[in-house]
């Protein structure tokens, strides 16, 4: 079983103030649904910022795809950044742009021409049920219509990671089900993926998916399914 | 090159939404154009005629003779040409004729022709084949030896504070202009921050999307690009209209010293390609800015 991610001894302090997470091990497998669980405050954001490389922890080791994150040059993180796609909780659509112009930009600036966007953003949109509603801005969108785009626009780029944090929040049950099994789907495709999120109906709803929760910044994880370095046996 | 300088498709144009004329930008670089060309107009011209003036001076000498006696003052002024026509250094020697000192009189005397007993200095004008001290000094011994009331005047050191005070004034449209570029580059730094100010949320998603600091970049140096061209044809417009007024003015005073700063054609062209030029450091500066600004990011 590959190791996307591994996060050893991890802790992120922000300015003076005391930790938000603190001594996080764990390591994520490629091709694994996992949920984010935690009251707030408990860090399931400031854990989601470091693995979409929005910051670097205070301390501890990082490894993404196999590189270490928390030394690797600025300019080198963008090429990864394009692997992890992310739905925000609040959803950061640009305001000015059509609903497929958001959608399309993981892959114009990855660099795909004009010709060879249409297709792809034309079927997901359609997948999120948004087809006639493509040239919309996300002002004219209702909430749930805003989430479902910035959930295409997370996807589209066929992501090794999507990270998704309160992803059916402001969707009804039905449309909750479709975009779980958008991510099932995904996940299947070899996508690992990790859902924040605060309803623990979810939760019974992905065959096989592991569970990480966060307890006032630190891992609870009473299995060690998630420790890392993995527990070898005979030794405790 | 251009094409990766430049964000250039459409879908790119969006993300940044332009207003043309939206901002105060466009207006204040088509001031700043305005003064700079002008500025740099003025300092070409004043440049070109001070080289026109010490090219029509460099190497003439004037000879004066007072003398009151005029058959004394005509034999004197004999011996002198006689002497520096011996020179190998002189490539010319001109009696200034009576029409020509009577026209330098005519502001204060009058045109209705000189008293004959009014006593007149003879000129000599004497054209040196180089300027060289050396040469300068062998007419001064020349003249001197046929008539020692007699006096060289170098044209050049003549009107040398004249020649200073066109040098001043060239110097100082070059640091006008300096100032000018500067300013221009302070606003198009404020411009790009204010910009960035504004897009942030766009820039914070494209950023996380996987965008690179240059590719976000070239989002604002196009349309910072477009602004000060739009911005620097207006002021070249305006300046060309001012400066084609002025002309006018200059060519009614003839062909003396203020009609002799010319405007060659290589001016015409520098002046031309300021908007231009004015664009690149735009575009410059603003690709400064935003990539510096973005690097505060992760």
């Amino acid at each position: 079983m590959a190791t996307i991610v591994q996060f050893d001894n991890v802790g992120l302090r922000y300015g003076t103030g005391s930790e938000t997470l603190i001594d996080l091990s764990f390591s994520l497998v490629k091709g694994h649904f996992y949920f984010l669980t935690g009251s707030s405050g408990a860090g399931k954001t400031s854990l989601l910022k470091l693995l979409y490389l929005a910051q670097r922890p205070s301390r501890g080791l990082i490894r993404l795809f196999g590189e270490d994150m928390v030394t690797m040059a600025r300019d080198k993180l963008p090429a990864y950044r394009r692997r992890i796609g992310v739905v925000f909780q609040d959803f950061r659509l640009v305001p000015h742009l059509s609903a497929f112009d958001n959608v399309a930009l993981p892959l114009r600036v990855a660099g795909f021409a004009d010709k060879d966007v249409e297709r792809p953003v034309t079927e997901m949109l359609r997948w999120v049920g948004l087809a006639d509603r493509s040239s919309a801005r996300p002002a004219t969108l209702s909430g749930g219509e805003q989430q479902r785009v910035a959930i295409a626009r997370a996807v589209i780029g066929r992501p090794d990671i999507l990270l998704a944090d309160e992803p059916t929040g402001n969707v009804d049950p039905e449309m909750a089900a479709r975009l779980l099994y958008l991510f099932d789907s995904l996940n299947q495709l070899g996508t690992t993926v990790v859902v924040a999120t605060h309803d623990m109906h979810l939760l019974t709803q992905i065959k096989g998916a592991q569970l990480m929760r966060l307890e006032q910044g630190r891992l609870n994880d009473p299995t060690g399914a998630l420790r890392y370095p993995p527990k070898r046996e005979g030794l405790e | 090159m251009i094409g990766e300088f430049f964000s250039s498709s459409p879908a790119d144009r969006r993300l940044l939404p332009e207003g043309r004329f939206a901002g105060p930008m466009p207006w204040v670089i088509a001031i700043m154009m305005f003064l700079t060309i002008l500025a740099t107009a003025s300092g070409l011209a004043v440049s070109s005629a001070a080289r026109g003036m010490n090219a029509d001076l460099a190497g003439k000498l004037t000879v004066q003779l007072i003398e009151p006696n005029p058959v004394t003052r005509e034999a004197q002024t004999r011996a002198i040409i006689a002497e520096l026509g011996k020179l190998s250094a002189v490539r010319a020697v001109t009696l200034v004729p009576p029409a020509d000192m009577q026209a330098l009189l005519d502001p204060w005397l009058g045109t209705d022709g000189l008293d004959p007993d009014l006593p007149l200095p003879a000129m000599i004008d004497v054209e040196l084949a180089k300027t060289a001290p050396q040469d300068i000094l062998s007419v001064s011994q020349a003249v001197t030896a046929a008539s020692p009331r007699a006096r060289v005047n170098e044209n050049v050191k003549w009107l040398s504070p004249l020649s200073g005070l066109f040098d001043a004034l060239t110097w100082l449209s070059v640091m006008l202009v300096v100032l000018m570029a500067g300013a221009t580059i302070a606003t198009v730094v404020l411009a790009a921050r204010a910009s960035l100010n504004t897009h942030r949320e766009t820039i914070d998603v494209m950023h996380m999307l996987g965008a690179t600091d240059v590719q976000v970049a070239r989002l604002f140096q196009r349309r910072i690009a477009l602004d000060a061209l739009l911005g620097g044809g207006i002021g070249l417009l305006a300046a060309l209209i001012v400066m084609l007024a002025l002309s006018g003015r200059f060519a009614a005073l003839g062909d003396g010293l203020a009609g002799s700063g010319q405007m060659l054609w290589w001016h015409w062209l520098l002046i031309v390609a300021l908007p231009a030029l004015g664009a690149v450091i735009a575009t410059l500066a603003a690709r400064i800015t935003v990539v510096n600004a973005l690097r505060k990011l992760l």
